[in-house]
């Protein structure tokens, strides 16, 4: 990953020539690359193969040959799903849309020769590129915490080995131990996330080890559905969890992973298992091909997912300000369809109309007990604004939360067909 | 949003020379004014996620219920025998048996004369309804809709829509509609005839059907998206 752009241009230049856009070439066919095959990318992949019926070549560049979603994967945490049912594979978009999968991780973008470099030496050029990496964690943002300590204090922020380690931790946490969690600081990947997270650590605490304890300590003021959750929480799991705000000194905290401390405005708690989520920005990628502004994230053109420092170039999903848009799995499809119209227009004359975007998210607090919420959004000038929006209420009964959680499985099997065909 | 709406309405059928598309339509009731009616059932009925039997029955999830059917209630065997009989509760049924119970289940317990006002029962009905709202009710009308359909003008349901533009718009559905057909959790809306999916759209977007994702997708779509959709689903090959 560490490639830099003169290196880049060794490798480039070797084979650039051959692989450089095909319509540049006076090719036939036009090219998108599409980096990262997640919510964002692998929906777009399928969008454009399937409604370009062999017309644009269309490439996917992912270096994981099982996706697992981090949606659902509190649900496996929780026990209410297995691994396997939040694993997908990349089959279908090879063998029935045509998309040439290169299993191979982007290191360098060269937007001049609209070129992509692969960790494996090779480039890729492109006639449009779509980029849709996800999140990668800023530098030092929890003092004592980086990626080599990620065993001891896990993120699972990202879904697969993480999730299946935190899970582990959870289910071998001594009689009376302490769950903690450090939540991030806003923006973020999934608003509701943490929370729901802290609902299915529960669940599973009250039924394996009830005298255990959850301590979140959250940087934010507030958070999604919070009404929602800390009714949940009284209802469900009474004494069981405790959420330290900034007004008590969440927002200075720090790790020490040896010693499983976590140190709150100075004062040091000994945990048992500590969930550390630290601040986010766009996966490096983005940086790296100069996308992301000061923010670490990437501006937008509101009404196309065109990256605004270069038009040939796309991003979707979380590596984008999308303005009102939450960093969802549901906003990144709905932000690849608005996108792949748009290239197939520029591309091969396609009708492009009107964008429209949407989200809803569903989070489980415990068995059968699911709540939502959700928006409708469309582009203005400076950024993609809220319509519409709805949430659950408090005090909903038994029935309605049921059918909401029932709702969600129904969403599940929808959007991963929807991106994975 | 409500403005920008009827703002690309009124565009639409103004360059189409057509009349102002008639939108209103009969809508169930006013929850709020049927909160004030219920004050004459509370006392021996209880509503909400705590509701317990009382002198009535529980009224919470009262829509789709098939009478006589709380677990422990002794109904009378009028209606005990309703609901062996296959009587359900639905918008239609209650608005019966509230306009005057005896008429409608002969041997009921109830000691309430009725509501002789059509209005009064529709809000009534609409206040109840909200302890009865099921995601899952997509997209049928019943139980916890009016069973009528929204009123639209003949140039509305006529509308030619376009299916090139509906597929587009149908990548906002199939995020959780799966486009092969199959339904888990979220029901499937392939193949349906476009005229039922217009009038579907248009109870969502007026709010007579209750589900909110629903309510929310439908109510920015314009008469032309509707039958776009319309067009694009009614003919989906599978
Ligand atoms: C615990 C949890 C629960 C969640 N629950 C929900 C939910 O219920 N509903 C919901 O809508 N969302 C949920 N989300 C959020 C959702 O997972 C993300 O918003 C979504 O995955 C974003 O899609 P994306 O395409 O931006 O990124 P991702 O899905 O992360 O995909 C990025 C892909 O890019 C690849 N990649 C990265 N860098 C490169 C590179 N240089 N070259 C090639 N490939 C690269 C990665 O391997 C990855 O596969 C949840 C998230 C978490 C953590």
């Amino acid at each position: 990953m560490s490639l830099n752009r003169r290196s880049f241009l060794g490798t480039g230049l070797a084979l650039g020539a051959a692989l450089s856009a095909p319509s540049a070439l006076g090719q036939a066919r036009p090219r998108v690359v599409i980096v990262g095959g997640g919510a964002g990318g692998a929906t777009a992949a399928r969008y454009i193969a399937k409604d370009s019926g062999g017309a644009i070549d269309v490439v996917l560049i992912e270096p994981g040959k099982t996706y697992y979603t981090c949606f659902f994967s509190n649900l496996y945490l929780g026990g209410f799903r297995d691994l396997a049912s939040i694993a997908h594979d990349y089959g279908r978009l090879a063998s029935q849309y045509g998309i040439n999968v290169i299993h191979d991780l982007a290191v360098d973008i060269d937007r001049e020769a609209r070129s992509v470099a692969l960790a494996s030496g090779h480039a890729l050029g492109y006639d449009r590129l779509i980029v849709s990496p996800g999140i990668d964690f800023v530098d030092g943002a929890v003092p004592g915490w980086d990626l080599t300590v990620q065993n001891r204090m896990p993120h699972a922020w990202k879904a697969g080995s993480q999730t299946q380690l935190l899970k582990a931790q959870i289910e071998a946490m001594r009689e009376g131990g302490v769950f903690c969690m450090v939540a991030p600081p806003d923006p973020y990947r999934c608003p509701p996330g943490p929370y729901e997270r802290i609902s299915m650590v529960a669940h599973v605490l009250k039924e394996r080890n009830p005298t255990a304890k959850i301590l979140i300590v959250d940087p934010k003021e507030k958070f999604s559905k919070q009404a929602l959750f800390e009714e949940g929480w009284g209802r469900h799991y009474p004494g069981m969890i405790e959420r330290i705000g900034p007004d008590f000194g969440a927002a200075n905290v720090e790790v020490r992973p040896d010693s499983m401390e976590v140190v709150i405005d100075g004062t040091p708690e000994t945990v048992d298992v500590c969930n550390v989520i630290p601040a986010q920005k766009a996966g490096h990628i983005a940086g790296i091909a100069g996308l992301a502004n000061d923010s670490g994230f990437c501006p937008i053109v509101p009404g196309t997912m065109q990256s605004r420092i270069d038009e040939n170039i796309y991003i979707l999903g979380d590596a984008t300000i999308a303005g009102d848009m939450p960093k969802s799995a549901f906003s990144a499809n709905s932000q690849a369809k608005v996108a792949a119209m748009q290239v197939r227009a520029a591309l091969i004359g396609a009708r492009a109309f009107p964008a429209k975007y949407s989200n809803t998210c569903w989070s489980l607090i415990d068995t059968g007990d699911g709540v939502k919420v959700g928006a409708s959004y469309q582009a203005a000038e400076d950024k993609i604004a809220k319509v519409d929006g709805f949430v659950s209420q408090t005090g909903e009964d038994a029935a309605l939360r049921k059918a909401t959680f029932e709702e969600s499985l129904g969403w599940y099997a929808g959007i991963t067909a929807d991106i994975f065909g | 949003m409500r403005e920008e709406l009827s703002l690309v309405l009124a565009l639409a059928l103004g360059g189409a020379g057509a009349g102002r598309a008639e939108t209103h339509v009969e809508a169930i009731g006013d929850p709020v004014r049927g909160a004030e009616i219920w004050v004459y059932c509370s006392g021996c009925h209880e509503i909400g996620p705590e509701a317990q039997a009382s002198i009535g029955p529980p009224l919470t999830g009262l829509f789709g219920r098939r009478a006589a059917t709380v677990a422990g209630f002794p109904y009378s065997r009028s209606m005990q025998r309703a609901g062996q009989d296959g009587l359900t509760w639905t918008f239609e049924t209650l608005d019966a048996y509230l306009e005057n119970p005896v008429v409608l289940v002969s041997g009921t317990r109830m000691s309430f004369p009725g509501l002789e006002d059509a209005g009064e029962r529709a809000d009534l009905l609409a206040f109840l309804r909200q302890y009865s709202d099921k995601p899952s009710n997509i997209p049928e009308a019943a139980p916890t809709a009016r069973a009528g359909d929204p009123e639209l003008s003949e140039a509305t349901l006529a509308l030619a829509g376009d299916p090139g533009w509906g597929e587009y718009l149908s990548s906002e559905c199939t995020t959780c509609h799966q486009r092969d057909g199959s339904d888990q959790g979220i029901p499937s809306i392939t193949l349906w005839p476009e005229r039922k999916f217009v009038l579907a759209m248009h109870a969502y977007k007026q709010h007579l059907r209750p589900h909110p994702v629903m309510q929310m997708m439908a109510g920015r779509l314009s008469d032309e998206e509707i039958a776009a959709l319309a067009a694009y689903f009614g003919a989906l090959g599978l």
